[in-house]
């Protein structure tokens, strides 16, 4: 046991989720330690993609935490928009066919109603748009408000900005409690730290970290794979996917079906991501999944079917069963906060995440409506 | 386990690669009665080590640059043979990017090939069972200087001796560390390069601690004191417990700063001393190629592919042989694959294999092994080399990212191993897939060289990868 450490918020997880928490409750001018058993980045955070998306989000507590969440993301961009190469250069959603054009549009006008910003495309104006698209295609929306960081570089240096000190290396094996039961810190391999506060932003880990506390929350890993090709020459400007409606009727909710996402990046590589398996932690590599990429990324853009892949990784995507993360104070454990469980979009809803976390921490109200994050939510479920 | 797109009941092994345990691997299977499709990214047979002259140089004597020719002779005789009598399949330029293991219920392996130089054309063939031969891939350090042209990798000096037969005329400096040094040094002398100095990180005293296990192989001593005693004839100089500080030059290399290395391993303060030369060619040993395995979900070791006594990896149906299993030379590597080999047919052909049939390669395997472990302990890089890479240095030169950056990313930016490193810093994300600057990389973040996974053994075109597992196998 080394010495001993207090501040007034330990954050563990040094992903997205968790530097963020740091920098908002760091600003908000609290004293702030943020504890990884790995390095920065090294969860899912280093294994995803940086889109940040309010296109594929239907109207809801999710695309209003996406909306506020972009929002911050372009002030954030304004500090360290080179570091994290961010870029606004916005999201192409199209339909493959005039059934699936209108669907799609459909989907478009309920979001417009919630504040995103959706421009119908014609044909024609489609190939300006992305100019080596297949041919043939019937339109498209336009979403100028999706954006893409790189998601490490943007989790150390909100962490490097934020002031708050790093502890890497660290696993936490305890949340300390009062005999009241309220928070008093946590307890690592290399010691204990000392706070009110605990904020869990260990994403697909959050479960595990939640049962140190006695609470459970059951967030569970969620398998994607993402392709990287060689380096070229900026030939896909915006986020580009198919979105097609499953005709089933017979369901009240359409499923909004989409294939992979390509987007170019900064660097020069394109990404084509990401696919969507339960498997637990499985790490195998699947060739059948990855060809299934492969094949959605060329039928968009035959160009690429002779550009090589250079490289496949996977990572596992923190879900909660009704695929909204939880954020806020747990009433179950005092002084207990979580951040976790954002499935497919915690580098895109991190920051409005921080931002609500940190307005609780300091007794504002917070700008979102926190019902339907409630960490407590699932208590009464069967595991 | 019979491929079921082949009428007859022979079962069906593929080995991947064709050097020297690839061969003996081939041979040995074809020998015990199963079907063998040999596959290898190169134009002929021979791998790393019987690497020949290319046809149309005419070299009068290749054996010269080779002093274990009859063993190659032998070997090559059995593959004719066998591919004559049809019970072997040889395919060259065949670059396997990825060995698919399929479900059920046929079960049973795919292995995706690209074709030819250009690597664009697709193939695919189906076993039964996999015999990885992959081999090994060289080492290099970074040290400020060593991005100029005339700097080449210790392997690539050896390639271009055996293969293009070099120019003579110039001056080198052979350097670094690892048993490879003394023959590649001796070829170039033998071509007519004169070898300024042989500069070579390791300290003789440790072999005289490792005398005993280096002892038990006569004959490898033999070999190395050959060697030593042909380049001294040539006056080369010899440098032991010495390292490059630094590779000069402005368009190219004119000259190296050499300097003594101290107890401790650190630079000896005032021992620098500059040779002129117009070519460099430096090695730090080597790393197994384990990308196919890997991918496969073979059990690795450390850098190599995990094996039992019958040479089998953890994944039914796939045995390893020769460096991609540790590196140690080709005699090992040519003992793995005939235990390979003969292992694998007995258990496509449904029978417990004997070991009684491949007793000596046994003997042979362990004596080598134990040797092998001998000189790992002895030739080692400098304790502190990272002192040597300036900040300015560049380390990985896809991507072009300076020693400054990765310890920036480590120091400021949190990052704590090459995963996160490379994730910060873009190191290893270019076209070598850190194959290159890899052990550097791990180095400079103060943490153990991990395998890191590369799905792709090759970079493979998206339509190819679309379509992959869809040919017709005739
Ligand atoms: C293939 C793929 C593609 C994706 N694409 C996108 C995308 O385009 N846009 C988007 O917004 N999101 C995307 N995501 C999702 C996104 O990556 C995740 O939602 C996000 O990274 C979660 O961040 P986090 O900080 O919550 O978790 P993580 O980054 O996993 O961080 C959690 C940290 O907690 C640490 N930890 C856990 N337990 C302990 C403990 N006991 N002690 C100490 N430390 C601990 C872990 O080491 C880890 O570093 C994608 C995900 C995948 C897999
Ligand atoms: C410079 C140098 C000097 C050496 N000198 C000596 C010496 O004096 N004495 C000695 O005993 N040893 C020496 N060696 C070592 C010797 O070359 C190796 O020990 C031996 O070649 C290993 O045999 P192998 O069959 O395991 O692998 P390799 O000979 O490396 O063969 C592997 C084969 O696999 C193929 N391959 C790999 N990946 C793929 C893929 N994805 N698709 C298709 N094909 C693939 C390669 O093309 C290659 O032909 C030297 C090596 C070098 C580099």
């Amino acid at each position: 046991m080394s010495k001993r450490l207090t501040c007034n918020v330990v954050v563990v997880g040094a992903g997205m989720v968790g530097a963020a928490c740091a920098l908002y409750a760091g600003r908000a001018g609290l004293d702030v330690i943020l504890v990884d058993r790995g390095p920065v980045a090294g969860g899912t955070t280093g294994a995803g993609e940086g889109n940040l998306l309010v296109s594929d989000k239907e109207p809801g507590p999710e695309l209003d935490l996406a909306l506020l969440s972009g929002r911050l993301w372009g002030e954030l961009a304004q500090e360290f928009g080179e570091a994290v190469e961010y870029e606004s250069k916005g999201g192409v959603v199209v339909a493959s066919s005039p059934d699936g054009l209108a669907a799609l549009e459909r989907f478009a006008q309920g979001q417009r109603a919630a504040g995103v910003v959706a421009e119908p495309v014609a044909g024609d104006g489609l190939y300006d748009l992305e100019p080596h698209l297949a041919p043939g295609l019937p339109g498209a929306v336009h979403y100028p408000q999706d954006a893409q960081v790189m998601p490490a570089l943007a989790a150390a240096h909100l962490l490097r900005a934020s002031g708050a000190r790093l502890l890497t290396g660290h696993t936490v094996t305890d949340v300390l409690r009062a005999p009241d039961g309220a928070v008093r810190g946590v307890r690592t391999d290399k010691g204990d730290i000392h706070a009110p506060a605990v904020i869990n932003a260990a994403g697909t880990w959050g479960g595990e970290l939640a049962a140190l506390a006695g609470v459970r929350l059951p967030v569970l890993p969620r398998r994607g794979f993402v392709l990287v090709t060689e380096p070229l020459p900026r030939r896909v400007r915006h986020k580009v996917y198919a979105a097609d409606y499953v005709a089933d009727v017979a369901s009240d909710s359409a499923a909004l079906q989409t294939s992979p996402v390509v987007e170019g990046t900064a660097a020069g590589p394109i990404l084509i991501g990401a696919s969507r398996e339960r498997v637990g932690f499985d790490r195998t590599f699947s060739l059948p999944v990855v060809r299934a990429l492969a094949a959605g990324a060329t039928r968009l853009f035959p160009f690429l079917e002779r550009v090589r892949a250079m490289r496949s990784y996977l990572g596992f995507r923190p879900y909660l069963p009704d695929h909204l993360p939880a954020v806020g104070t747990d009433p179950r454990v005092p002084g207990l906060y979580h951040a976790c469980g954002h499935e497919g979009a915690g580098i895109g809803l991190a920051t409005g995440t921080a931002h609500l976390i940190a307005q609780t921490l300091t007794a504002k109200t917070p700008d979102l409506d926190l019902t339907p994050f409630r960490p407590d939510r699932f208590a009464a479920e069967a595991m | 386990m019979t491929d079921p797109n082949r009428s007859g009941a022979v079962p069906h092994l593929v080995v991947i690669g064709a050097g020297p345990a690839g061969l003996a691997a081939s041979v040995a299977a074809a020998a015990c009665g199963v079907r063998v499709t040999l596959v290898d990214s190169a134009g002929e047979a021979g791998g790393q080590f019987y690497r020949r002259p290319a046809p149309g140089l005419r070299a009068r004597r290749p054996q010269a640059l080779h002093h274990q020719w009859r063993t190659w002779e032998r070997l090559k005789d059995g593959l004719d043979r066998y591919v004559r009598a049809g019970c072997v399949r040889h395919l060259t330029e065949h670059h396997v990017w990825c060995v698919e293991r399929r479900g059920e219920p046929d079960r049973g392996f795919t292995v995706h090939a690209l074709l030819g130089p250009e690597q664009e054309g697709a193939a695919e063939v189906r076993a039964d069972a996999v015999l990885l031969a992959t081999g090994g891939y060289e080492k290099v350090l970074p040290f400020p200087g060593w991005t100029l042209p005339g700097v080449v990798s210790a392997g690539g000096a050896q390639a271009m001796l055996k293969g293009a037969l070099v120019v003579s005329g110039r001056t080198a400096v052979v350097a670094g560390t690892g048993p490879l040094l003394l023959p590649v040094a001796t070829g170039l002398a033998a071509a007519g390069v004169e070898i300024a100095a042989l500069v070579e990180s390791a300290d003789p005293k440790a072999f005289v601690r490792q005398s005993r296990a280096l002892a038990a192989q006569p004959g490898k001593v033999a070999e190395g004191a050959g060697y030593a005693a042909r380049l001294l004839r040539h006056r080369a100089r010899l440098l032991a417990r010495h390292t490059i500080v630094e590779a000069h030059g402005t368009e190219r290399l004119e000259a190296v700063t050499v300097a003594a290395l101290d107890a401790s391993g650190r630079v000896r303060p005032g021992s620098e001393r500059r040779v002129p030369c117009d070519t460099l060619a430096v090695g730090h040993g080597m790393l197994p190629h384990t990308d196919l395995a890997d991918t496969l979900g073979c059990r690795l070791d450390g850098p190599a592919v995990h094996v039992d006594d019958e040479q089998r990896t953890d994944v039914p149906g796939v045995w390893a042989a020769g460096e991609t299993t540790g590196i140690g030379g080709s005699a090992l590597s040519l003992a793995e694959g005939h235990i390979a080999g003969c292992s694998a047919a007995a258990r496509l052909r449904g029978t417990e294999p004997d070991p009684g049939a491949w007793a000596a390669a046994a003997r042979v395997r362990a004596r080598l092994r134990a040797f092998s472990a001998a000189l790992d302990s002895v030739y080692a890089p400098p304790v502190h080399w990272t002192e040597q890479v300036t900040d300015d240095t560049v380390v990985c030169r896809c991507e072009e990212v300076t020693g400054g950056a990765i310890r920036e990313a480590v120091a400021e930016l949190g990052a704590g191993d090459p995963r996160t490193v490379k994730l910060l810093t873009r190191a290893g994300m270019g076209w070598c897939q850190g194959r290159m600057c890899g052990p550097a990389v791990a180095g400079l973040a103060g943490c153990e060289l991990a395998p890191s996974r590369r799905p792709f053994a090759r970079p493979v075109p998206l339509g190819i990868l679309a379509r992959a597992g869809e040919m017709d196998h005739q």
